[in-house]
């Protein structure tokens, strides 16, 4: 039964993005470490970071649009997610320096040792170890969202009421994250890491290892989400998205159906902020801001919602024109950012990959109504200029 | 409570205001095992509001409203009285546009509600050939693989009966089926729900007297939330009452 569905999970198109994903996931750090340096094809060491932070946010975008494209839940605090998967890597990463910080504690992290901490909070146990660390990512966001979720799905909260309350859940975080006696860091969050799992962070081979990674896991996210939209429990949510009493009345239990979808995401969330921090380098509360979660719908939205192939490409894209944009004219990037969200939502209300999509049935179908009008199923054959 | 042991369902005295104005006013109502029932009434007799208390959105504010003469359905909401084997049909065509024909049925096919068991369901041939049954029935197995979004009103009024009949349910609330049918099909309509109501019931809520005709079933005649007669169609269609309030109009 579950290898059934996993099968189904491969259509032809996500074939094509898991095997593309795959072969990223190889040749890029394969290039960057093997060829010489000034070697045409190798991939420059800056790039892999970059590239890598990218799939990160590849995989975040994909993880909204299972709620928003998929389910109708237009979530605006994603970023939180994203951050507590962020921030659970970054203690880890902090626990990691060991003595080698600037006060030289072996214990408690630099700002501990500067606020005058005299041991360790309890939350801050275990973060030494990184399978407890890699479990915090997974589990935060999906605690958060689960309770978050039971309580305004069970309340019938909908549209642009859950959107603001969304909002308010992660501004809530930043201000929280923000305070020094918080515990993690204040507004300086979480830095100055120096290794992972014992490999130096800066190193290009670490650097490729965690690219590798983050391509593994968004082709991971992928499986499963294809996997979802595919199955009876994606027709469901669809459903829930286009009607949601007249699914209720089949006998579904539409805030259960939400709340998986809400919870799932968040995990995929979780794990794309564990796999961006080591590759940035820092976390701080910054990421819990408000106009980051809307950022991520602008990457979805722009790619095109309701496909999986969609925010994905938003999201590189996007990235790719903002990493470009702000070297070049950094002055005017936001503006070209709200310009970008609406020229994609009047002209292209389905994103690129829906207007692509959308284009070609367009196209065929017009074909096959001007094979129909001249009376005959066979295609025509091209006749010569008259 | 032996009045209500062999019905199917059972409302008495049940009430509900909403802003102080009283869309169900003491409405006491009773619905045998395979009986088809006709609603009619002017608008704003409370019908759609009786089917809201039935299928469990709207909740009275007193009365008991009994399914299978022992089921308290005001304790339950919409999907556990689906679940239940309550179907409803909505007065606006309601389907799942951006989903297939086919897949707007298997929705409603009568499976495991759960999460997981919809995520690992796998239609098997027994499910194949209902599908394929109702299909029939409903007369859209030449659209079965179109989206539900460009069938013209009348198919989707069908399917969304075809999506009733998938629920396998032991009573359905049916509301105004044939608005937007051309004569053949509203015959037709009225022949299916007859053939239906041989196994299950059937309350069908419907303006088009001649509709009523074709049905010959009992007639409940709804005014101001309340029951004003009720009978066979040529009985209620005499009754002075009825006529002021609703057919003299």
């Amino acid at each position: 039964m579950i290898t059934r569905t996993l099968f189904r999970a491969f259509d032809g198109k996500a074939n094509w993005v898991v095997a593309l994903l795959a072969v990223i996931a190889v040749l890029v750090p394969l290039s960057n470490l093997a060829l010489p340096v000034g070697h045409p094809l190798r991939v420059p060491d800056h790039f892999v970071p970059l590239f890598g932070k990218y799939l990160t946010y590849a995989m975040l975008a994909l993880a909204l649009d299972l709620v928003w494209g998929y389910c109708g839940i237009l979530s605006l605090g994603h970023g939180a997610f994203f951050a507590l998967g962020g921030y659970a890597m970054g203690m880890y990463l902090m626990r990691q320096i060991g003595d080698r910080g600037v006060y030289a504690n072996p214990v408690l992290p630099d700002f501990m040792v500067f606020l005058n901490y005299d041991a360790l909070p309890w939350y801050w146990h275990g973060f030494d170890m990184f399978w407890f660390a890699a479990i915090v990512a997974i589990v935060a966001p999906a605690v958060l969202a689960f309770v978050f979720g039971w309580f305004a799905f069970r309340s019938r909260v909908t549209g642009v009421y859950l959107s603001i309350i969304t909002q308010a859940m992660t501004y809530a975080l930043l201000l929280a994250f923000f305070r020094n006696d918080m515990g993690f860091g204040g507004n300086n969050g979480l830095t100055d890491f120096k290794d992972i799992l014992g490999f130096p962070i800066q190193a290009s081979t670490t650097r490729a290892a965690l690219f590798a990674a983050s391509a593994i896991a968004l082709a991971l996210c992928f499986i499963v989400c294809s996997a979802v939209v595919n199955s009876k429990l994606g027709k469901v949510l669809v459903a829930t998205r286009d009607a949601e009493s007249r699914t209720r009345f089949l006998g579904y239990r539409v805030d259960n159906y939400k709340l998986f979808a809400f919870t799932a995401s968040a995990i995929m969330a979780g794990i794309a902020g564990a796999l961006y921090v080591p590759q940035v380098g820092i976390i701080n509360p910054g990421e819990f801001a408000p106009a980051n979660s809307i950022e991520i719908v602008i990457w979805t939205a722009v790619g095109g919602r309701g496909t999986l192939v969609g925010p994905i490409i938003g999201a590189i894209l996007v990235n790719a024109g903002k990493s470009w944009f702000t070297g070049v004219f950094p002055e005017f990037w936001l503006f070209a950012l709200g310009g970008l969200f609406v020229a994609v939502t009047i002209f292209l209300p389905k994103g690129i990959v829906g207007a692509f999509t959308g284009g070609w049935s367009a196209l065929k179908a017009r074909r096959i109504s001007a094979r129909a009008e001249q009376g005959s199923d066979i295609a025509p054959e091209p006749s010569p200029a008259e | 409570m032996n009045a209500r042991n062999d019905t199917l369902l059972y409302l008495d005295g049940v009430s509900v205001s909403f802003d102080g104005f009283k869309a169900i006013d003491n409405l006491s109502l009773v619905v045998r095992h395979n009986e088809l029932q006709a609603i009619i009434g002017p608008n704003g007799a409370g019908k759609t509001t009786m089917m809201d208390i039935i299928t469990g959105k709207t909740r009275p504010n007193e009365g008991e409203v009994y399914f299978d003469g022992s089921v308290d359905l005001t304790r339950l909401d919409e999907a556990a009285i689906a679940e239940l084997g309550i179907g409803r049909k909505f007065q606006k065509p309601t389907v799942f546009e951006s989903h297939t024909v086919r897949d707007n049925l298997e929705l409603a096919l009568k499976k495991p509600r759960g999460v997981f068991s919809a995520w690992f369901y796998h239609a098997d041939d027994e499910d194949e050939t209902r599908l394929d049954e109702i299909l029939e029935t409903v007369r859209l197995t030449h659209r079965q693989h179109n989206l539900a979004a460009n069938l013209s009103h009348g198919q989707k009024q069908w399917l969304e009966i075809g999506m009733l009949l998938a629920q396998d349910p032991k009573l359905l609330l049916v509301d105004e089926p044939v608005a937007g049918m051309t004569d053949a099909e509203t015959v037709e309509t009225a022949k299916l729900l007859k053939a239906i109501s041989q196994t299950r019931s059937v309350m069908v809520v419907e303006h088009d007297m001649s509709f009523i005709r074709d049905l010959a079933a009992r007639v409940t005649v709804l005014a101001e939330g309340s029951v004003l007669a009720q009978g066979s169609l040529d009985h209620v269609s005499a009754d002075p009452r009825v006529v002021e309030s609703y057919l003299g109009r």
